[in-house]
C-alpha cells in the first residue's frame, strides 16, 4: 500500500511517501503499526485529532476499512483558498 | 466548467475577460481572487503544497455540487501551488448564473469548501523562519452555513 504524508506530517516522518506492507484492517490499525515502528512516526501521530486522512484520494475517518485500498494519505487540516 | 491546478502565475483580469463569453442565458458573473498577504511584514514567499490527483478530484467534486445547487451556466476554479510571492494571486473562482444571488452564493460556497476541503497546505517562509499556517476553527464552522 502506498502511504503518503503532507505538510508537517511529511516533515516529521521525513519522506513524502513509502510503500508499506501491512495487514491492518483499518486506518487506525495502520497508524498503530507505524507508531510502534519508530519515534518519528510516534511524533507525527501523537495527536490524531490534529490530523486528517484520505483513503484512495477521498477524505475518510480513522475507522475506515483498508481492504482493497491502494493509497492512504495523512495530513493536517487543509488550508487552501 | 474548468478546474486548473498549476504552478504558473495567472492573470485574473484576462481569465475573467475570457469567462462565459457570449453566453446569452446569463445575467450575472461573480469572481473572487485570493492574494498572498504578508501578515508578518517580512514574508519572502508563501509555499503551497498540494496532493496531486486528489486536488483535482476534490475541487471537481466541490464544483459539481455548486453547479447543481445553483444551476450555474459556467464556473472556473484556478489554484496555484509552489512558492508564491507576496501580492501574487493564489487562486481564483468565477461563477456565471442567470441571477446575481445564485452567482454570489455559489462563489461564496466554493471559497468556503476550497479553503477546508481541497488538499492544499500553506507555509509562510519569512526572513526569520518558516511556519505552517494553521487551519482556523472559523473556516470549519463556515461549512455549516451550507
Amino acid at each position: 500500500m502506498n502511504v503518503m504524508y503532507f505538510a508537517w506530517v511529511r516533515e516529521r516522518i521525513g519522506v513524502p511517501q513509502e510503500n508499506v506492507q501491512t495487514k491492518a484492517a483499518t486506518v487506525a490499525d495502520l497508524v498503530a503499526e507505524l507508531v510502534a515502528r519508530e519515534d518519528r512516526y510516534a511524533a507525527a501521530f501523537a495527536d490524531i485529532s490534529a490530523l486528517r486522512v484520505a483513503v484512495d484520494q477521498e477524505l475518510a475517518d480513522f475507522d475506515a476499512p483498508l481492504a482493497g485500498v491502494r493509497e492512504v494519505a495523512f495530513f493536517p487540516p487543509m488550508t487552501g483558498g | 466548467m474548468q478546474v486548473r491546478v498549476q504552478q504558473a502565475a495567472f492573470d485574473p483580469g484576462a481569465e475573467l475577460a475570457g469567462f462565459a463569453v457570449g453566453r446569452r442565458d446569463i445575467g450575472a458573473i461573480v469572481s473572487f481572487t485570493g492574494v498572498v498577504r504578508d501578515t508578518s511584514g517580512d514574508l519572502r514567499h508563501m509555499m503551497i503544497e498540494h496532493y496531486p490527483g486528489m486536488t483535482e478530484r476534490a475541487i471537481t467534486g466541490i464544483l459539481d455540487q455548486a453547479v447543481a445547487r445553483w444551476s450555474l451556466a459556467d464556473a472556473l476554479v484556478i489554484h496555484r501551488f509552489g512558492a508564491l510571492e507576496p501580492a501574487a494571486p493564489i487562486m481564483m473562482v468565477a461563477t456565471a448564473a442567470a441571477h446575481r444571488a445564485e452567482a454570489f452564493a455559489a462563489a461564496d460556497f466554493l471559497m468556503d469548501y476550497l479553503k477546508s476541503r481541497a488538499p492544499f497546505w500553506k507555509k509562510e517562509v519569512t526572513l526569520s523562519g518558516a511556519a505552517w499556517v494553521a487551519a482556523k476553527d472559523a473556516d470549519e464552522a463556515a461549512l455549516n452555513r451550507w
